[in-house]
């Protein structure tokens, strides 16, 4: 008996049941956000005695309930927060900080190391004004930092971090971590929260 | 002289289609690839601020989230006020505490000094509910945050 050719199954379907399929993936796809400002709160014990500071080492920000920004005692709009803020980590009064490009203001902070800014905020502060002043308090501590490291090594300092945590970038991580060691001390983040 | 009939005219060849279900494919594949599903359902609001000095979180698995905002239109019954949600259910602020020891004692001990606390807070919520919250996180010594945002300029807050 001849051998009967089987019968071609009829495909045209198919695209619409991988449309179908499609339109579901597409429908419930959420592109997750899975980025933002890393912080590290303080530890809780109690330090006995805290370190005596200088008024002009202290950069104070404080956030009221309505949204307004009060830096140095002085009303401030949020565009201007990175500025004074960078003008006031590079100011280096001492005279020993050698890098430091700032006015050297005798009234303003001694240098980098020292400074300090401190940030308070009201109960009824809202979250999006709190993470508008972190991240332009932040950028001026990284403004500060590419500006540095471009001086120093010819590439900005986040490009550096990219590197190091690139498993295949090609060049040396230990001499690379010494600089990234090298710029934070030099320009140490000491970004401090009011307890209230 | 047949072989040489006039060619029928005004008509289009159909297009063929048989390639059609493999570009479908496609783009179902790389869909299939990319979604994330979710790991918790929101009962609550959560339109994230915009930052843009972010960094990015790489290893998922090391991630413990603590979400808060306003309740969503469903779950009107639980108020106006923000609140926080941890796995599926509106929590009080002092279950963090348990959360963060439960969601510890679920890693290897090896990777517990690792895990950051994302924080996924809407926009508009006070600034008392995260003070809470962190105070609560330095209690249980929970001190890695990352205050989860959207990539933006942050003058688009306002």
């Amino acid at each position: 008996m001849a051998k009967r050719a089987a019968p071609e199954v009829n495909a045209g379907s198919m695209a619409d049941i991988a449309f179908l399929l499609l339109i579901f993936f597409l429908v419930t796809t959420t592109i997750e956000t899975d980025s933002g400002i890393n912080r590290k709160l303080p530890p809780m014990e109690e330090q006995t005695d805290p370190p005596v500071i200088k008024m002009k080492n202290i950069f104070t920000v404080i956030v009221n309930k309505n949204d307004d920004l009060l830096v140095e005692d002085e009303p401030m709009e949020l565009k201007d927060l990175r500025q004074a803020a960078i003008a006031f980590l590079d100011n280096g009064g001492d005279g020993k900080c050698d890098y430091c490009n700032g006015a050297r203001d005798e009234k303003s902070s001694d240098n980098p190391d020292k400074a300090i800014i401190s940030l308070a905020n009201d109960r009824e502060t809202t979250y999006k004004t709190y993470i508008a002043v972190q991240n332009e308090l932040v950028a001026a501590y990284n403004d500060l930092r590419n500006k540095r490291s471009e001086a120093l090594f010819g590439m900005s300092f986040q490009e550096m971090e990219a590197y190091q945590k690139d498993v295949n970038w090609p060049g040396n991580k230990a001499e690379l971590k010494k600089k990234i060691e090298q710029i934070k001390t030099e320009y140490p983040q000491k970004l401090s929260e009011v307890q209230k | 002289m047949s072989k040489f009939k006039k060619k029928k005219s005004g008509e289009m060849p159909a297009v063929n289609t048989a390639s059609l279900p493999d570009i479908v494919f496609m783009l179902l594949f790389f869909f299939m690839v990319a979604t994330v599903m979710r790991q918790n359902t929101l009962m609550i609001e959560n339109n994230l601020p915009f930052a843009d000095q972010v960094e990015k979180l790489d290893k998922k698995d090391l991630v413990m989230y603590i979400y808060a905002g306003k309740p969503s239109a469903n779950y009107k019954q639980y108020g106006n006020e923000s609140r926080i949600q941890l796995n599926d259910k509106f929590a009080d602020v002092r279950e963090i505490a348990s959360f963060i020891n439960a969601e510890r004692a679920s890693k290897r001990e090896e990777l517990v000094p690792f895990l950051t606390t994302a924080l996924k807070v809407d926009s508009n919520a006070n600034m008392g509910l995260i003070g809470d919250i962190k105070q609560e996180l330095r209690k249980v010594n929970a001190l890695k945050i990352n205050y989860t945002t959207k990539k933006g300029s942050v003058i688009e807050n306002n």
